[in-house]
C-alpha cells in the first residue's frame, strides 16, 4: 500500500461522512412532506406529476397495497424496456442501425434493469440503440432506484410508527424520490461528469484515421446523463462495454472519485435518516458504524491484496512494487489513471452496495482481492448497500441480532421499543434463506449441466464451456455470476458467456427472487411492526445504539455470511489462493467462444 | 383498480420524463457548456481528426511510444469491443502472454534494461487505457530516439512535458497520454521518409 492510497481512501470517507448528515436530513423532510429549500422550485413539478398520473398524495396504504404497487409499477415498467429492445430497429435514435435483441436476451436485461441488478449479458456498443438506452434502461435506473428508496423509507416507518395500519403511499415516496433526490442530483452531475470528459451527444459513431493509417469506430451517445443515474441509483449498467473503466464513462481520477461518492451517499444518508425518523439519531449512527467497519475491513483486504500483485507474473519478471512512476501491484484489468488503490476501493464500494459498476475487471483481481467482493455480495449488500434497500437489509440482521442477545439472556427481544416476535423473526430468516437457496442452488446448477453442443438452451454444451478460466477460477466466476445476479448487484467475474437461454433465464429468474423475495417479506415485516404498541424502555431492554451492539450487529452479519457461503468459497478463491502462491497455473482445456461481458 | 390505472399512467408519463425529457435536457446543456468534451475530446491535426484524447490507439511502429497490451477486439484498442482480458491470476494463458509480450519487449527495446513496469504488459480494463505510467514510457525513450535519430535527451524532455500528476495533486496516478505524446513526437521531431 502507498502513503497517497492510504490517503486518497481516507479522504473518501471523511467526505462521506460529511455528507450523510446534510443529506439524510434533507431526505428526512422530503419524505415527511415537510418544506425543504427547494421547495418553491420542485414543490410544483411534484404537484403536475400527482394530477398526470392520478396519485392522491394525502392516501395512506397498508403494506399489502404498497407492495402490489412495487410489483405493478415494476412489471409494466419492465414490459417497456423488453418490448423497447424487441423492436428498436423500427424506432428512432438508431445511428447504427442496430437490429432486436433476442427473446431471451431482452427478458435478461428487462428483468435485470427492473431489480436494480443491471447484469449485461450483451455488448452495449453493438446491441442496443441510443432510444433503448434512454427509454429503456436509463429510465429503470431512475425507477428500480425511486422504488427501492421507497421501499426503505417504508420499512423505517414500520419501525418508527406504532399501533398503525399504514406505511405511507408508494406512488407519493416513489415520485418524492424522483423530483426531490434523483433528477436535481442526477442533472448536476451529469454536468460534472461532462466537464471532466464523459460524453453526451446523439451522433453516429465517429470513424477517425489513426496515427498509423488505421480506422477506429468510436461509439458516441448519450453517455453521460446515464453514467450519473447508474452511480446515484446504485444501478451498475454500463452505457459501454467496459463500464466505468471506459475513459468515456469515467475519464478522470476526480470523475472516479465523485462516482464512488454518487454509489454511497443516499445509503449513508439513510442511516440518519433512519434514526431521525424513529427519534433517535443515535440508532442511525449505530447502524452506520457496523457498515463503515465492515466496509473498511472489505478495503483494507482487497487493497493490499492487489497491491502484492500476482506472484507468478513476478516471477516473469514484472515490476511488482509500487514506485513514484508506476503502480506496481496486479495491474491486469486496471486502469493507468486508477492505479491500485482506486481500482480496489472501486470494487468493495459496487460490490458492498448493491451497484455493480466496474472500474477495473475483477476477473482478473489476485483470488483474494476478488473474495471480497464476491463476500460482500453475498452478505446481502447490507454495507451501506443499495437504496433503500441496503438499510432495509440491514435492519434485517438487526432484527436477527437482537433475536440472537434476547435468546442469550432469556428476554423477548426488543428492537426501538417494539416486541420482535415470531412473524418478524421468520419473516427476516425467508429473507437470507432465499438468498442462500438462490446463489447455491443456481452456482451448483450452473457448474454441472450439461446441454446438447449447438443447441438451443446452451450452444457451448456444458456450461463448464462458457467460461473464460480454468481450475478454481473458473468455479468462482459461476459463484459470482449467481451471487451478483441474486444480490442484484450486476459486476462480473466477466469472463463467463453468459449470453445463452440457460444463463439469460436462470440469471433472471436469480433476479426476481434477490429482489422481491426480499423487498416484499421485509414490506410485510414493516407492516406487523407498525401495528405494535410502544412498549417503554426498562433496565432490562438491551441498547441498540452503542458499541456492544454494533460488535453484536458486525458479528451476526458475519456468522451468517460465513456459515452459509464459506464452503462455496473455500472451493473458489479461498483455494485458488493457495495455488497462486504455489505457482500453480490451469490451462484453458475447452474452447469457450469468449464473449465480453 | 385504482393502481392499475395510476400504474399505467405513471408509466408513459415517468417514462417520457426520465427516458426523454431528462437526457435530452441534459443533452443540451452539455452541448452548451461544455462543448468539445460532450462530443468525445477529439483531436485534430491540421483539420483531419486523429483520435480521441480519451480513448487510446494502436501503436507498433518504433518511433511511435506504444499502449499497454490490449483485449478489445482482435488487435486491440477496437473501440467497438472495449473490455479486459478477463484472464485469471492463475491462467495459464495470462502468464503466457505476458511472457511472449516480454520477450518482444526486451527484443525491440534493447537499450532498457530496468525492471519491467507492472502496466507495460498488462491488459487494461477497457482495452482503451489512453495513458501509460511515467515508468512504462521511459523504457521507451531509448527506442523511439534511435528511430527518430534524436538524442535520448529531447525525447525524455517531451515525456516529462506530457506528464501528468495525480490531478490536483491528489487524485488517481501519474500518467502520460500516449496519443498527445506522439502527436508531440512527430511534431517536435518528425519522421524523415
Amino acid at each position: 500500500m502507498t502513503a497517497n492510497g492510504i490517503f486518497q481512501i481516507a479522504l473518501y470517507f471523511l467526505v462521506l461522512l460529511a455528507l450523510t448528515k446534510p443529506l439524510g436530513l434533507y431526505m428526512t423532510k422530503v419524505f415527511q412532506g415537510e418544506r425543504t429549500w427547494v421547495h418553491r422550485l420542485l414543490r410544483p413539478f411534484e404537484v403536475a406529476l400527482y394530477k398526470l398520473c392520478g396519485i392522491d398524495e394525502t392516501a395512506e396504504q397498508h403494506w399489502t397495497r404498497y407492495a402490489g404497487g412495487i410489483l405493478l409499477f415494476s412489471i409494466a415498467t419492465l414490459l417497456v424496456t423488453y418490448l423497447v429492445q424487441r423492436i428498436q430497429q423500427w424506432l428512432p435514435w438508431n445511428p447504427q442501425g442496430l437490429g432486436p435483441a433476442s427473446p431471451d436476451l431482452s427478458f435478461n436485461t428487462a428483468m435485470s434493469f427492473t431489480t436494480n441488478t443491471n447484469w449485461q449479458s450483451y455488448v452495449p456498443e453493438t446491441t442496443v440503440s441510443y432510444l433503448t438506452q434512454m427509454i429503456g434502461l436509463a429510465t429503470h435506473n431512475f425507477f428500480s432506484a425511486a422504488v427501492g428508496l421507497a421501499a426503505g423509507i417504508a420499512v423505517i416507518r414500520g419501525f418508527a410508527r406504532h399501533s398503525a395500519k399504514t406505511l405511507g403511499n408508494f406512488w407519493v415516496d416513489m415520485t418524492r424520490s424522483l423530483v426531490y433526490v434523483l433528477l436535481p442530483l442526477s442533472i448536476l452531475g451529469a454536468l460534472l461528469l461532462v466537464s471532466q470528459g464523459a460524453i453526451q451527444n446523439l451522433h453516429p459513431y465517429a470513424k477517425v484515421a489513426t496515427l498509423e493509417g488505421a480506422v477506429q469506430t468510436i461509439p458516441q451517445g448519450p453517455t453521460a446523463s446515464q453514467e450519473v443515474i447508474k452511480m446515484l441509483g446504485i444501478n451498475g449498467g454500463g452505457f459501454f462495454n467496459a463500464n466505468s473503466a471506459h475513459p468515456y464513462e469515467n475519464p478522470t481520477p476526480f470523475s472516479n472519485f465523485f462516482q464512488i461518492l454518487l454509489i454511497f451517499i443516499i445509503p449513508a444518508g439513510l442511516t440518519y435518516t433512519f434514526g431521525k425518523m424513529v427519534k433517535d439519531t443515535r440508532q442511525g449512527w449505530a447502524i452506520f458504524a457496523a457498515m463503515s467497519i465492515l466496509f473498511l475491513a472489505g478495503v483494507f483486504v482487497t487493497y493490499p491484496a492487489e497491491q502484492s500483485g500476482n506472484p507468478i507474473l513476478t516471477k516473469v519478471g514484472i515490476e511488482n512494487t509500487a514506485t513514484a512512476t508506476q503502480p506496481g501491484g496486479n495491474m491486469e484489468g486496471k486502469e493507468v489513471r486508477f492505479g491500485i488503490a482506486n481500482s480496489a476501493l472501486f470494487a468493495v464500494i459496487t460490490t458492498d452496495a448493491s451497484c455493480g459498476a466496474v472500474n477495473a475487471m475483477h476477473d482478473s483481481f489476485t483470488p483474494l482481492g476478488g473474495l471480497v467482493p464476491l463476500l460482500n455480495i453475498q452478505l446481502g449488500e447490507i454495507i451501506f448497500g443499495g437504496v433503500g434497500s441496503g438499510l432495509y437489509g440491514m435492519l434485517l440482521f438487526a432484527v436477527l441480532s437482537v433475536f440472537i442477545a434476547g435468546l442469550m439472556v432469556g428476554r423477548t427481544p426488543e428492537y426501538l421499543c417494539k416486541k420482535i416476535e415470531q412473524k418478524e423473526v421468520k419473516m427476516a430468516m425467508l429473507s437470507v434463506l432465499v438468498a442462500a437457496l438462490s446463489i447455491l442452488g443456481f452456482s451448483a446448477l450452473g457448474s454441472v449441466s450439461h446441454f446438447p453442443k449447438d443447441g438451443y438452451i446452451n450452444p457451448p454444451g456444458a456450461t463448464t464451456a462458457n467460461l473464460n478460466n480454468n481450475g478454481p477460477h473458473g468455479f468462482s466466476e459461476v459463484l459470482y455470476a449467481y451471487s451478483s445476479g441474486t444480490g442484484n448487484n450486476g459486476s462480473a467475474f466477466a469472463g463467463i458467456n453468459a449470453n445463452t437461454p440457460f444463463f439469460n433465464t436462470t440469471m433472471g429468474l436469480a433476479m426476481f427472487a434477490g429482489r422481491f423475495l426480499m423487498m416484499i417479506p421485509l414490506l410485510a415485516m414493516a407492516g406487523s411492526l407498525a401495528a405494535k404498541k410502544q412498549i417503554p424502555v426498562s433496565a432490562g431492554t438491551f441498547p441498540t445504539h452503542g458499541s456492544l451492539f454494533v460488535v453484536l450487529l458486525v458479528g451476526v452479519v458475519l456468522i451468517v455470511g460465513a456459515l452459509t457461503y464459506f464452503p462455496a468459497l473455500s472451493l473458489g478463491p479461498i483455494v485458488e489462493h493457495y495455488l497462486m502462491q504455489d505457482g500453480k497455473l490451469f490451462s484453458l482445456l475447452l474452447n469457450p467462444g469468449v464473449v465480453w461481458g | 383498480m385504482n393502481q392499475l390505472k395510476i400504474t399505467i399512467r405513471a408509466t408513459i408519463v415517468l417514462t417520457i420524463l426520465t427516458g426523454l425529457a431528462y437526457p435530452l435536457l441534459v443533452t443540451g446543456l452539455a452541448q452548451a457548456l461544455f462543448h468539445r468534451q460532450a462530443n468525445g475530446s477529439m483531436v485534430d491535426v491540421n483539420g483531419k481528426t486523429v483520435g480521441s484524447e480519451l480513448i487510446g490507439q494502436r501503436f507498433t511502429k518504433p518511433e511511435y511510444f506504444h499502449g499497454r497490451p490490449s483485449a478489445a477486439g482482435n488487435d486491440g484498442y477496437d473501440a467497438l469491443a472495449s473490455g479486459g482480458s478477463n484472464l485469471g491470476p492463475t491462467n495459464q494463458k495470462l502468464v503466457d502472454r505476458v511472457q511472449t509480450d516480454l520477450k518482444k519487449f526486451r527484443a525491440e527495446n534493447p537499450g532498457f534494461t530496468g525492471p519491467i513496469p507492472a502496466d507495460l504488459l498488462t491488459s487494461s480494463a477497457s482495452g482503451l487505457d489512453p495513458d501509460l505510467s511515467p515508468a512504462s514510457a521511459e523504457a521507451q525513450v531509448a527506442r523511439v530516439a534511435a528511430a527518430r535519430g534524436v538524442p535520448a535527451g529531447s525525447i525524455q524532455a517531451l515525456v516529462a512535458q506530457r506528464t501528468q500528476g495525480r490531478q490536483w495533486g491528489l487524485f488517481g496516478e501519474p500518467r502520460v497520454n500516449v496519443l498527445l505524446l506522439n502527436l508531440d513526437l512527430d511534431r517536435s521531431f518528425p519522421v524523415r521518409k
